[in-house]
């Protein structure tokens, strides 16, 4: 009888506890995946706080997420295929679906209606409704070669379109889903070997791949289509030889300064600077391991990167105009991912094999705190949600 | 790029090499890590090359690792690919992280059902 009142009590108490919650905002929220555990953290960045969890995630290794237009909804692209919407609020999942059998990341489209998954299993790019996560719309990417292809690269595009590239045929393609009963699919074959990944520029015009098999990348003119892909930065590791891969680079946000590009370059401890005038190698910057992420700090004439195994424990800044290397940084080891908050006053990154996230001040280079995360990779920011590509 | 053809060469030579000692031969026994060496060589697996097999080694960009995927392959080819990479794929060489018989350890591992971190 004691007990029954004590459940009763307990249950009032946590009713009111849903009933109480303060009304906040969402964009200075984010979200880290704990590959190993299938769990999401829930981080505020202007506190500098994990505010909770959410579990049930699935096999969160490479995980990616994109953002609800309103930011306030995280879609999570598990390794295994899940597709999970997560309330970010209210910290819980709203629905999670099984899309395919082998899942490398994803995309919302321009007007936030539709979620893009890419698979590996089978290898294609499937269609969601944002809302409730129903299928709308099944591109099995089967290349030139009549062969099923695993798909990386996938951006969303101005026009409600989606860019992607396919990693065994060597082909980039875009769709227009405008219309989503009824894609429009422009096919580009022959780009070159094995696109690792794919990026498009902040404008919107340009949608570039990485080549993991050949050195170079291959461009799409997304304002004209017809003028095909081109092969820029042929064979840019000549004369250096090409180093064993331990992990593969990613293309993930940019690194601008005025006309240049800053990417990084595959098997080499460089990372290259493009003109994007004539998208012709302009310069390389030798760096202390082979840069996965290079990322353009918001506001700034910084650049910060970071590197593969074995050359993980460790972030490097780049000023751009003099293309110098400023800082060598030390979070932690396993140094997986980094992102900055909104307006670029601190970056947070995660120390996978140290079990820890580093906020520092990008300013001051300081570490203003720690905080404890299990086996942390990506860190993915609400504003995200603002910019298109993702 | 005349260097990176040599290379794989001399990968498919070494891999040549070991193929015909070790056809039909059953994994090694071999003496197992220390337990800090074994925590370490697991974390390699689970998250280095889980990067592109997966932390659940169910395959990714490479492909699955599980005992199911890897039934009936031949161990010592298995650990010569993971010693030397596999030429025109993105598989690296791991020779300047482990041992032989580390290597031969992992591939007994995978094939039994790879342990968790602790």
């Amino acid at each position: 009888m004691r007990s029954n009142l004590f459940v009763i009590l307990f249950a009032l108490f946590a009713l009111q506890g849903c009933a109480t919650q303060p009304l906040r905002g969402t964009g200075d929220l984010g979200v880290v995946v704990e590959r190993a555990s299938g769990k999401l953290q829930i981080v505020d960045t202007t506190t500098r706080a994990i505010l909770g969890k959410v579990s049930g995630l699935g096999d969160l290794s490479h995980a990616t997420v994109v953002f609800s237009r309103d930011q306030r909804y995280a879609y999570v692209f598990g390794r295994d295929g899940g597709l999970t919407k997560v309330d970010i609020l209210r910290r819980r999942i709203v629905k999670r679906v099984l899309q395919s059998g082998n899942s490398i990341g994803g995309a919302i489209s321009q007007d936030g209606r539709l979620i893009a998954a890419a698979n590996y299993t089978p290898g294609g790019v499937k269609f969601f409704r944002s809302d409730t996560l129903a299928p709308v719309a099944d591109i099995p990417a089967i290349g030139a070669d009549g062969k099923r292809s695993k798909v990386v690269g996938l951006v969303s595009a101005p026009g409600d379109r989606f860019v992607f590239s396919l990693y065994n045929a060597g082909e980039i393609w875009t769709a227009d889903m405008k219309d989503p009963a009824h894609p429009v699919i422009h096919k580009f074959t022959g780009v070159g070997k094995e696109p690792y990944d794919g990026i498009i520029t902040p404008n919107g015009r340009y949608y570039l791949a990485g080549l993991f098999g050949e050195d170079g990348m291959a461009l799409l003119d997304l304002w004209h289509l017809p003028n095909g892909v081109k092969r820029i930065l042929n064979g840019y590791g000549k004369g250096s030889r090409r180093l064993p891969v331990y992990k593969m680079p990613h293309l993930e946000g940019w690194g601008f300064y005025g006309r240049y590009a800053f990417v990084p370059a595959v098997g080499h401890h460089e990372v290259l600077v493009i003109n994007t005038d004539t998208w012709r190698q302009a310069g390389v910057i030798p760096t202390y391991g082979q840069p996965v992420f290079v990322v353009g700090q918001p506001y700034s004439r910084h650049i910060w990167v970071d590197f593969a195994f074995p050359d993980n424990d460790a972030i490097q800044v780049i000023d751009a105009p003099t293309r110098r290397i400023i800082r060598t940084l030390k979070p932690g080891k396993g140094v997986l991912f980094l992102e900055f908050t909104p307006r670029g006053g601190n970056v947070w990154v995660s120390a996978r094999d140290s079990n820890k996230l580093v906020v520092y001040d990008t300013d001051t280079f300081q570490r203003l705190t720690e905080l404890p995360s299990h086996k942390p990779s990506g860190i993915f920011f609400t504003p995200r949600a603002y910019k298109l590509g993702w | 790029m005349p260097q990176k053809k040599m290379t794989a060469g001399l990968m498919a030579l070494i891999l040549s090499a070991a193929l015909p000692l070790s056809h039909g031969a059953p994994a090694q026994t071999v003496t197992s890590p220390t337990p800090t060496r074994r925590a370490v060589l697991i974390n390699m697996v689970r998250e280095d090359c889980g990067s592109c097999h997966g932390s659940r080694l169910t395959g990714g960009l490479g492909p699955a690792l599980t005992p199911r995927a890897l039934k009936g392959k031949n161990p010592v080819s298995l650990k010569d690919t993971i010693l030397f990479g596999r030429p025109n794929t993105p598989m690296p060489p791991w020779n300047p992280f482990m041992s032989d018989t580390e290597a031969t350890w992992i591939v007994n591992q995978l094939m039994k059902g790879f342990p968790h971190a602790q």
